[in-house]
């Protein structure tokens, strides 16, 4: 790829991204009211360079940026490795729910296992689960026409009682305070920089890499994207789009359940029961942002990992909710949708490449997979 | 391109259609320039052209689908724009598109009232009230018709007919058909042909699109034909032959038909046995069909459209799994052997459909011509590809093959259909073959692809393949085949030596399946 | 062997079949009320996906118009009188109402543009107004909630008078299906009109057409592109009407992302009932069933052996069983049901091809 090539794939996205800021901008300057009791035009400059200076300011804030930023990413792989199978996995979000309940669970019962076993053990227990995840609407997909992006959504939900009631149930730590499972203790990511650099962040630095390589580099990469791109050609070249398909959505599953891992064994150390997360969605956001590439979704991670982590300082001294980022990811996709305002804003003639295949998802909606 | 074009004396009223210097550019190609054209009252004017040259493309802007970048367009003599189809029904112009504008799941009386419904008060419609004109009318052409029949489940010859029911209830003046006769067969075409005759008589005005000179000749007032865009000339059936059209449609001296010498055929290859198989809704469609290709001779299966021909050619490369029957390819049984398993025992197959089997149209042409092979040597190593394995073969295959391309690297999407065939046809050719399927393979090409095409299997069946070949295009069957095979109703109905098969004799096997001599098809079948 | 084993379990089935009957009779009107906004989003559903449009976006309609409706009667009611007129309205109901209504066209426009003007994959247009929806809706109300605005109320159920819903079996069925409040009527009353122009209205058979082959429908001189603005923004409105649902009729606040996949059960339900109003309004009371199911056994549980067992399953399957049906039924119907042709399928006017 030549960089006027790669030029022309990151324009949409940069100016997705302008846009969606100017948007945002206006959004808080119609609720400033709510926020400083008038009309305040000046609060977007305020928030946005909270925003920033939170997010790179400071050597600690720089990696809370990766930190946020290495779940996303590997959300973003699970949807755009999906999307390169014809795939929509909008079940990021539960793969990543039951990667992290595993992880918490066994990280829980080898709480006092040498470190390397029980990271390694807990680690395995959040793949397989979120892979097993994926795998039920991969082949519910191939066996029965059930469209992914239904099931994996109701799926989600199940997700959230299934953390509940383990959770609540038979996971609940005795003596805590609030319904929570109980300490990871050795299964616990060591921290390799600043004050919570976690091991993690290497999964997700280590496997765009691995995604890149295999999507491009091998057959079995080229029959995921053949695929996606036609299942009859697929199937006329003697591949099996069924277990293209079953074998894809686990895979993304495994990612997702990797991120959940991350989060549980890095970060919080434990599970609470009402652990909510946005990083189903947010790994939607990446994989439009990164044009379902790679290398793309390492930036567009390390993008929204910057919002997310800057999100707080926002709300500190600017007193505009984290939320607000929800707002501005929305636009963000918004805009990557209707590419053409963006063009005609701009005036650009960008490449449209690697987006077609995330045009065609809704070509298997409803039907049956060929027999 | 011999001699001048004759402008043709005018006389009488004007012309009933006349389009002047009509020019319509998309991405990459001038698809009509500068085109004249004039259609007098009452006359059934001919448009010659081959696939690609540009002839659809002013049907569609004369019905509106289309806008063009310049020219003008007269009625009766006054100009008139038409900006959409509503345009042109309202100004008397109805076409019958190539790809049939019905919809299956809508009855019969649904899909000719659609946009001009009868209605009791604003919202309800009044069907009922249409149904005696629509029963007059189909009585004026004596057609027995069940208006109430889907249209998905009429045989094509009667969608056909609907699709004329359609444009006369709209009052027409005139009606535009485009490649009509593509499905029929030739019994179909001649009760079309009296049909247009006697539309005629009652005052239509007919455009009639094809590239088949025998029945443009047989047919039209007048001829004008068309080459890359432009009109080369304009003819009057009594002034001209075939030789003379083909040579201006095609723009060189074309032989009409490929010299297919003898065959020496030797010991079956691919022998069928019994085979049955169902559609993608669980319908039987294929009832025991059972036939034998040997190596060195084409098997040409005919018959019209949608009598189970896909369905028993994807049942043979592995692309079905058949309900019954037995498949042997030389002398082992792969009845329901994946299309792999057939690919390496030396099976070949091109699809009728190519942008749905054949390609990955977003692909670049070296992924294109390795699609069956990308797994093996030497284009992998393991899970590994070999991208400079693939370059070169794909640079051997263009040259070899002539597809004119910039470059490998480009996206199937970007040739034209011709160019597009020759990568399968290098893809799947390109090896020591036991048999190949031919399904369709010409299907929508321009005369030079067709040839080439042609001369490649021939070629083929001489270096000792057996060639299966499947079409609903009667004359490529005929001129292929060595032994001929009529599907009729999901049966071969007769097989018979090429050399004893008539255009005629086929024809009325494919409409009737030949069992008892009978009508033609009814209305539901 | 067998006969220890099996009594038990025959025994417990038949019991489970009877407090299902008793569920049934008991709460037939939440069944009802609960399959409310399942029934309009499906009803949306039905208006976009039979004119080949593909709405993935109706859980985030819901969940704008739920907040539009809420905000706009909350707001309305610190100024306007609250006299209640009949089935609770009052004036700042009927404007909430209304803004809901107007939340969900607006939304659907931007469905509609993206997805037939900007010819973007429809789906994820969809998924991208369901996640704007959420992030804005949740921004705005927890800023909202700062300021802890009064709410407005809600719509109140029809009473049929006493003597009538005395009447045997007549009387529980006119109970059961006419005590709701506006909202839940008007989907009793807009399905049976849609089934009834869907086949014999023009606009019924356009929509069908433009469904299935819209290239043919535009060459008898209809405008697909019109026909879809329109049907998909009719679709907002009835998803705008599921959104009130939740805020103006059965609850009276706004809670962030408090649709909890109805709208994609909707999905569920369209797919279901093959495409169909009727079909799918139906299929939505299956899913109330579930729901209604889940909430009587944990108010009231049965007695005796069918109450120990189902004591002992956790309270958190009922709540996951809505979703789990429909995993259910999109995994044994979908191979069945055959969605329009068109479907999800952006239309361009000129053809490119030559």
């Amino acid at each position: 790829m030549n960089l006027r090539r790669t030029l022309s794939l990151v324009t949409i996205p940069l100016l997705a991204i302008v846009l969606a800021l100017i948007v945002g901008a206006v959004v808080i300057i119609a609720s400033s009211p709510l926020v400083s009791g008038h009309l305040d035009l000046v609060l977007p400059l305020r928030a946005y360079a909270a925003l920033v200076s939170g997010a790179f300011g400071t050597v600690n804030g720089l990696i809370q940026t990766i930190v946020s930023a290495s779940p996303l990413i590997l959300a973003g792989l699970a949807v755009s490795i999906g999307f390169k199978a014809g795939l929509f996995n909008i079940g990021a979000q539960g793969q990543f729910l039951v990667g992290a309940v595993a992880a918490a669970a066994v990280g829980a019962g080898l709480a006092h296992a040498p470190a390397p076993v029980a990271i390694g053990v807990s680690i395995l227990a959040a793949l397989v689960a979120g892979a097993v995840y994926g795998f039920i609407p991969g082949f519910l997909k191939a066996f029965t026409g059930a469209h992914e992006v239904v099931t994996t959504i109701m799926l989600n939900y199940i997700a959230i009682q299934f953390v509940a009631y383990l959770i609540t149930g038979p996971l609940r730590a005795t003596g805590a305070t609030f319904a929570r499972s109980p300490s990871v203790g050795a299964a616990e990511l060591p921290v390799l920089i600043g004050r919570n650099g976690h091991l993690g962040i290497l999964f997700a630095l280590v496997a765009v890499p691995i995604a890149w390589w295999l999507l491009y580099r091998t057959t079995i990469g080229f029959e995921v994207r053949t695929v996606g791109a036609n299942p009859d050609a697929a199937r006329y070249a003697g591949m099996s789009p069924r277990w293209i398909v079953i074998a894809t959505m686990t895979v993304c599953g495994l990612l997702a359940g990797l991120a959940g891992a991350g989060e549980i064994l890095g970060i919080t150390g434990y599970m609470p029961a009402g652990y909510s997360t946005n990083v189903g969605f947010d790994g939607i956001t990446v994989a439009l942002l990164g044009r379902a590439n790679p290398i793309g979704i390492l930036f567009g991670g390390l993008l929204l990992g910057a919002m997310r982590a800057g999100s707080n300082l926002m709300q500190i001294q600017a007193g505009v909710p984290v939320q607000m980022i929800d707002v501005l990811q929305g636009v963000i996709l918004f805009f990557l949708a209707a590419e053409l305002v963006v063009r005609y804003v701009f005036r650009v003639r960008a490449a449209r490449a690697q987006v077609t295949e995330l045009q065609t998802v809704s070509r298997s909606y409803g039907q049956q997979t060929t027999p | 391109m011999t001699e001048p074009t004759a402008p043709l004396e005018q006389h009488g009223p004007p012309p009933a259609l006349e389009m002047r210097g009509i020019t319509k550019r998309y991405p990459g190609v001038l698809a009509n320039d500068g085109i004249d054209l004039q259609v007098h009252p009452g006359e059934i004017h001919a448009l010659l052209g081959e696939n690609g040259a540009g002839k659809t493309t002013l049907m569609n802007i004369l019905y509106g689908l289309a806008t063009p970048d310049a020219g003008q367009i007269l009625l009766d003599g006054e100009p008139v724009s038409i900006s959409s189809p509503s345009d042109a029904i309202r100004r008397g112009i109805s076409m019958v598109h190539q790809h049939f504008m019905l919809v299956p799941v809508l009855s019969v009386a649904d899909n000719i009232l659609l946009g001009e419904e009868p209605m009791a008060g604003p919202v309800f419609l009044d069907r009922r009230s249409a149904y005696g004109r629509l029963r007059d009318l189909a009585t004026f052409f004596g057609w027995e018709i069940d208006l109430d029949a889907p249209v998905g489940t009429l045989s094509v010859g009667w969608q056909q007919r609907v699709e004329i029911l359609k444009a006369v209830y709209r009052n027409a003046q005139i009606l535009v058909l485009d490649e009509p006769t593509a499905v029929l067969t030739p019994q179909e075409t001649r009760e079309i042909f009296t049909m247009l005759r006697r539309l005629t008589t009652e005052g239509y005005s007919i455009i009639f699109i094809s590239h088949k000179l025998y029945e443009v000749l047989e047919i039209a007032n007048r001829i004008t034909v068309i080459r890359r865009g432009r009109v080369v000339g304009e003819r009057l059936p009594s002034q001209t032959d075939e030789e003379d059209l083909a040579q201006l449609m095609v723009g060189r001296e074309v032989q009409l038909t490929v010299d297919r010498g003898t065959s020496h055929p030797g010991e079956p290859r691919l022998v069928v046995d019994d085979l049955y198989a169902r559609d993608d809704r669980g319908h039987e469609v294929v009832h025991g069909v059972s036939l034998e290709v040997r190596a060195g001779e084409v098997l040409g299966i005919a018959g019209v459209a949608g009598n189970g021909q896909d369905e028993l050619v994807e049942a043979l490369v592995g692309l079905r799994r058949p309900s019954a029957g037995r498949v042997q390819l030389d002398g082992h049984d792969v009845t329901g052997a994946g299309p792999r398993d057939l690919h390496q025992r030396g099976m070949a197959f091109v699809p009728a459909d190519r942008h749905r089997f054949g390609l990955v149209l977003s692909y670049p042409l070296t992924d294109n011509l390795v699609l069956t092979d990308y797994f093996r040597p030497p284009y992998a190593r393991g899970i590994m590809r070999d991208e400079d394995a693939i370059r070169v073969q794909a640079g051997k295959a263009v040259e070899q093959y002539d597809i004119r391309t910039p470059s490998v690297d480009v996206a199937a999407a970007t040739l034209s259909g011709g160019n597009q065939q020759k990568v399968i046809v290098a893809r799947e050719l390109d090896r020591d073959l036991r048999l190949l399927v031919l399904d369709q393979p010409t299907r929508g090409l321009d005369v030079g692809s067709i040839e080439f095409i042609h001369r490649q299997a021939i070629a083929k069946r001489d270096a000792g393949t057996a060639i299966l070949l499947v079409s609903a295009e009667l004359d490529e069957v005929l001129e292929l085949s060595d032994r001929i095979g009529v599907m009729y109703r999901g049966r071969l109905v007769a097989l018979m030596d090429a050399r004893s098969a008539t255009r005629e004799a086929v024809g009325l096997l494919m409409a009737t399946g030949g069992s008892q001599p009978q009508k033609t098809d009814t209305g539901a079948a | 062997m067998e006969a220890i084993l099996d009594l038990p379990v025959i025994g417990l089935i038949l019991q489970f079949i009877g407090y299902l009957v008793q569920v049934v009779v008991l709460n037939g009107g939440l069944i009802i009320t609960l399959s409310t906004p399942i029934g309009l989003g499906a009803l949306c559903g039905f208006m976009n996906e039979r004119s080949g449009v593909v709405n993935i976006g109706i859980e985030g309609m819901m969940l704008a118009s739920a907040f539009g409706a809420w905000y706009v009667a909350s707001i309305s009611a610190g100024f306007l009188p609250d006299a209640a007129g009949p089935l609770g309205f009052t004036l700042p109901l009927l404007i909430g109402l209304l803004a809901g209504l107007a939340t969900g066209v607006l939304v659907s426009l931007a469905h509609a543009w993206l997805s037939i003007t900007v010819r973007a994959d429809q789906i994820i247009s969809g998924t991208i107004i369901n996640i704007v929806a959420l992030g804005i809706t949740g921004y705005l109300a927890l800023l909202i909630s700062q300021s802890s605005p009064r709410s407005a109320g809600n719509l109140s159920a029809l009473n049929l008078p006493q003597p009538v819903t005395d009447i045997p079996v007549l009387g529980w069925l006119l109970a059961t299906f006419l005590e709701h409040g506006p909202i839940t009527l008007s989907m009793l009353v807009v399905v049976v009109v849609l089934q009834v122009l869907l086949y014999r209205s023009r606009w019924g058979l356009r929509t069908r057409a433009v469904g299935e082959h819209p290239r043919a429908a535009e060459t008898v001189g209809i405008d697909v592109i019109a026909l879809r603005y329109r049907n998909v923004l009719l679709g907002g409105l009835l998803a705008g009407l599921a959104g009130a649902w939740f805020t103006i009729e059965y609850g009276n606040s706004f809670q962030s992302g408090m649709t909890n996949g109805r709208g994609f059960i909707a999905l569920a339900a369209l797919i279901f009932g093959r495409w169909t109003p009727l079909g799918s309004v139906g299929a939505a009371l299956l899913f109330g069933l579930a729901d209604t199911f889940g909430r009587a056994i944990r108010q009231t549980p049965p007695a005796g052996d069918l109450g120990a067992v189902l004591g002992a399953i956790p309270p958190q399957v009922f709540a996951a069983l809505p979703y789990i049906v429909t995993i259910i039924v999109l995994a044994g119907v979908v191979g069945r049901s055959i969605p329009p042709a068109a479907d999800g399928q952006p239309y361009e006017r000129e053809a490119t091809a030559r």
